[in-house]
């Protein structure tokens, strides 16, 4: 463990040092007004509203408070409060302090916070717009292009660009090229010139290259970009009268080794280097009204829940980086969950309803990118059913205790509809989906069982588990088997199941995810980016690169 | 084949006449220039002639030719100053390897930046000067005012020149985008937030020529040390011509300095009111405008520490002011530089790496050279008995840039709060009402010899011409 102090996900906005939120009816402007003092970690300055974790963590509280607080948004606009400056990107020189594993901690996360506007554009009616108001590089253009469309103030000054290969040697690590290619269909030959261009493109060209949707001049950008911010509200169906739920701060105490909320503990093991991670299930009664589900808010199950699994996943990835191995269990009533889930799908129109999912979604999806060894325990008094049932899916293997003496005893797990597809992952598939390669008779043979509780020895025969040791092996067996895992090297460890866990087809996002990990993290340890004549490092200071010619 | 009678109507040293590529550019852009030139050049200057110095080459007899001519009909050129085959570098990572006659692709787009940049103020500053013909307080001073325009049009074609041979395709755009660029736009502004503002009477105009076109002078004499050859010759040559304009302002204000100290002798008074109705401007007001020009001019320089101005230098673009006279390794790995911050609610200095400090090394260098001319201001107030003194504000005064920006400093280097500021900003820099003062006293004198009321006569002419010369005519 560093000694650096715990780095902490949970802030509102009247915390925030970096951005400004106002809301106007159906549309919400989230500017850029980065602190440049006010940096997570000494050592640099975030200088034209550079930004570091610092800057993202309230940026994805910020689209939270969005989502629930004010069901009314409906468009996004993103901007900056700086002159001339939209956004460059991701602080340069915090970037030349940080050890590799911040750096791949931190592109993960702004990864997922873009990935996260992405997600609530396609499944929630949330619009975003980018209102680029003036120079836009690097991890500033890769946030504008996660957002549904971007307009550039046509100033000619102002310029969208990605300088990272010909000024830093290293790659946008926010899905930058890929963006530019998947989603906005840029040509490859003008992509080329444009990601070794410092100075970016600007204006016209920028808009003929489809670099940006628009171009206003600067007399007329606030205009431009309040009609299309309305445009784009009036695509949605984001409710305009209800009222918000308040993402109230979250209970919990912070242990030297355990996280303990509501619903979710974490007790780490320093000396195997693994965390038990128990997700509790919901107890006594459960609104089932709309009405009631409202009133609970930030206390109904679901919700609270995602919140406080989301924020150990973030806590244990950022602060726990030595414990390799999570094992993952859940403690409750199945039944109860099953029920909770019957409630989510009766209300799964409802804006809240629907934004709950939509938190578990990325949760769940949050939890697939961890650099972790993820096992999941399924034993006594366990509830892995339904949406419970997903964190087991997730897991890299399972192990399902088998107590062939006592039935009644005898943990279950229960696959329930909404394991078909409410919780898709970064492919696009469910996790069973992905289990089975979407070969129809497995998933037939599992969804004919969908409502009953299966002893380990009918889910091992459906294949819905790894492996299904007696009470006599369990011990020794889950005891082998995570001795053995903490054994082996992270780094392979952290390829093989990304490997492993994004089996079947490519999307964008896994595309994004997959060649940061490729490419991004091999380049960031070459000494032609971090070596002392690295790009990266010398950056800023006035030397000149060195780089070893030779071609990998 | 081409319209253009080379080496007659545009006078040059580099080759012009069989250089294709320059030949190609320049039909297109020369014709584009004119139209700027009569767009938003020197208002309702067309018919007059101008008694111009010209540039047709550039040994002695030949960069300083003077005869009338109308302004438009003007031969800008193209010069380089004579090059040595042999230059090498002088300093930074390339330190002793030859110039550079081509641009390095490596440094491209900064080389481009910086070339842009400086281009852009030219242009701009005839823009922010085109009403103040209207206004000329003698027909020696428009003259000059002229002589100004008509030279950072020159300066605009020496960057152009450099854009259309060496930086192809997008060279060409860029040159095209300094013509279409208006300063105040705020659709389509000039690059440097100081060139965006208006010069509206004659005391903004020496001020502009004495402390912003000084800033000129620093910026070109650091990059005449350009590994760039071409870049390094060029603006050599430009320098010869900034040094006049450098005198416009510090003459200008000499001036009405002069003049000032005579009025408050013969009216016995240091009242700022009774000389305001006397028609002269008071010391006071000189004295804010100093505190404004020069305070907006040391923005230009940048940031106190930069990372761009590391690279410019380590790479062999920006030298320092005078980097030949230096005596350090010229290199300046390992070496510190003092800068200024606010640390509770103090100006303390700190200790940076110089590389990333050179544009304060740059600032600090140009407040010198600045501090210098007030003092010349200061004798003439001394001859006259005026125990008055100019001076330039403390370097953390009214700054926009940098790590000083926005602290509220007042002009001896106090940090001020907010309240005190708001009660004495108009104390520190012009008021609207010293700008309406100063606008009222502007009216046309046009009849050579004659002078505005606020201002005193030269002491000489232009080219040993007498005061009273018709510098310009009108037709």
């Amino acid at each position: 463990m560093s000694a650096a102090p715990r780095v902490e996900y949970q802030t509102e906005p009247s915390n925030y040092r970096h951005w400004k939120l106002r809301f106007d009816g159906p549309v919400a402007t989230l500017a850029a007004d980065f602190d440049e003092n006010a940096g997570l970690r000494p050592g640099y300055k975030l200088k034209l509203n550079s930004y570091d974790l610092g800057v993202d963590i309230e940026l994805n509280d910020a689209v939270n408070r969005i989502r629930f607080e004010h069901p009314e948004v409906r468009t996004v606009v993103v901007t900056s409060l700086k002159d001339k400056v939209f956004c460059s990107g991701a602080n340069i020189f915090m970037l030349g302090v940080s050890s590799h594993a911040w750096k791949v901690n931190f592109c993960k996360f702004t990864n997922e916070t873009r990935n996260g506007l992405e997600d609530s554009s396609q499944y929630s009616g949330l619009k975003f717009l980018a209102a680029v108001n003036g120079a836009c590089a690097g991890g500033g253009y890769e946030l504008a292009l996660s957002c549904d469309e971007i307009i550039l103030v046509d100033d000619r000054a102002s310029a969208v660009s990605l300088p990272e290969v010909p000024l830093l040697g290293v790659l946008p690590g926010t899905g930058g090229l890929t963006r530019v290619t998947d989603k906005r269909h840029v040509r490859h030959d003008l992509a080329d010139i444009f990601c070794t261009t410092t100075e970016g493109v600007r204006g016209q060209k920028a808009k003929d290259w489809r670099l940006v949707d628009d171009i206003a001049k600067p007399g007329v950008f606030a205009q431009t970009v309040a009609k299309r911010a309305q445009e784009l509200a009036a695509q949605s169906d984001r409710p305009a009268g209800a009222a918000g739920v308040a993402l109230t701060p979250l209970q919990r105490t912070l242990e030297a080794d355990a996280l303990r909320y509501g619903h979710v503990t974490v007790e780490i093991d320093r000396q195997r280097r693994t965390a038990v991670l128990t997700v509790k299930g919901p107890a006594g009664a459960q609104p089932q009204t709309i009405e009631a589900i409202v009133a609970a808010g930030a206390q109904w199950w679901p919700l609270q829940m995602a919140r406080e699994l989301d924020d150990a996943i973030l806590q244990m990835r950022t602060n726990e980086t030595e414990i390799g191995t999570w094992l993952l269990k859940t403690k409750g009533d199945a039944a109860a969950v099953l029920a909770m889930d019957a409630t989510l799908l009766a209300h799964a129109k409802h804006w809240f309803v629907r934004e709950t999912v939509g938190f578990l979604r990325r949760t769940l999806s949050r939890l697939d990118v961890s650099s972790r060894s993820l096992f999941a325990l399924i034993e006594t008094d366990s509830c892995f059913a339904g949406t419970l049932l997903e964190v087991a899916l997730a897991c890299d293997r399972s192990y399902h205790l088998a107590l062939p003496d006592d039935a009644a005893r005898a943990p279950k797990i229960t696959v329930a509809e909404t394991n078909f597809g409410l919780y898709p992952m970064a492919t696009g598939q469910s996790r069973l989906g992905r289990r089975f390669y979407d070969e129809q008779p497995a998933l037939e043979a599992v969804r004919a069982r969908a409502g009953q509780p299966l002893d380990a020895d009918a889910a091992f025969a459906l294949g819905l588990v790894t492996s299904n040791p007696d009470d006599i092996d369990w011990d020794d067996e889950v005891r082998i088997a995570v001795e053995e895992r903490v054994a082996m090297s992270p780094d392979a460890l952290t390829g093989m199941e990304a490997n492993l866990r994004f089996n079947g087809k490519e999307t964008m996002s896994t595309r994004i995810f997959g060649r940061l990990t490729a490419w991004q993290n091999w380049i960031f340890q070459r000494p032609n980016a971090v070596g002392e004549k690295g790009a990266l490092k010398v950056y800023g200071k006035g030397d000149r690169a060195a780089f070893d010619w030779n071609r990998v | 084949m081409s319209a253009i009678n080379y080496s007659e109507k545009i006078p040059n040293n580099v080759n012009l006449s069989e250089d294709r590529t320059l030949q190609r550019a320049l039909e297109q852009w020369q014709p584009n220039f004119i139209h700027w030139w009569d767009d938003v050049g020197p208002e309702a200057s067309t018919d007059m002639d101008v008694y111009l110095r010209t540039a047709v080459s550039v040994d002695p007899q030949g960069w300083a030719q003077f005869g009338h001519v109308k302004m438009r009909d003007y031969r800008w050129g193209i010069f380089l100053n004579p090059g040595d085959a042999n230059r090498t570098i002088h300093f930074g990572e390339h330190k002793g390897e030859k110039a550079w006659t081509d641009v390095p692709g490596e440094h491209r787009a900064n080389l481009r930046r910086i070339i842009v940049t400086q281009g852009d103020t030219e242009p701009a500053s005839v823009e922010q000067q085109r009403h103040l013909g209207l206004t000329a307080p003698s027909n020696y001073d428009l003259r000059n005012l002229f002589q100004v325009n008509v030279e950072e049009g020159r300066h605009l074609w020496a960057m152009v020149y450099l854009l259309h041979k060496h930086f192809g395709r997008d060279g060409r755009e860029e040159a095209e985008a300094l013509l279409e660029r208006r300063s105040g736009d705020a659709n389509n502004p000039r690059i440097l937030g100081a060139f965006n503002e208006e010069t509206p009477d004659w005391l903004s105009f020496f001020m502009f020529t004495y402390f912003t076109d000084r800033d000129g002078k620093y910026q070109l004499c650091a990059l005449a040390e350009s590994a760039f050859d071409p870049l390094a010759r060029t603006t050599k040559f430009m320098l010869t011509e900034e040094a006049h304009h450098m005198f416009v302002g510090e003459s200008g204000i000499s001036r009405i300095i002069q003049r000032t100290a005579q009025m408050m002798n013969e009216l016995k008074t240091d009242d700022a009111g009774k000389l305001r109705a006397a028609g002269v401007i008071d010391l006071p007001t000189i004295q804010r405008y100093v505190n404004f020009h020069f305070s907006v001019t040391i923005d230009l320089f940048g940031s106190d520490e930069s990372s761009n101005a590391a690279t410019f230098y380590s790479s062999g673009l920006k030298g320092r002011f005078e980097e030949g006279k230096r005596t350090d390794d010229h290199v300046l790995k390992g070496l510190t530089y003092t800068v200024l911050h606010v640390q509770d609610g103090k100006l303390v200095e700190k200790e940076v790496p110089m590389l990333n400090a050179l544009n304060e090394v740059l600032r600090d260098d140009y407040i010198r050279d600045s501090v210098a001319g007030v003092e010349r201001w200061n004798r003439v107030l001394d001859k006259a008995g005026i125990p008055f003194r100019l001076k330039v504000p403390h370097k953390a005064f009214h700054r926009n840039i940098g790590a000083l920006a926005g602290v509220k400093v007042a002009p001896d280097g106090r940090v001020v709060s907010d309240t005190e500021w708001q009660a004495r900003v108009d104390e520190w820099l012009p008021s609207a009402q010293d700008r309406a003062f100063v606008g009222s006293l502007m009216g046309r004198v046009v009849e050579p010899g004659k002078f505005a009321h606020w201002i005193a006569p030269p002491v000489v002419g232009i080219n040993r011409q007498p005061v009273d010369f018709e510098y310009v005519r009108f037709n």
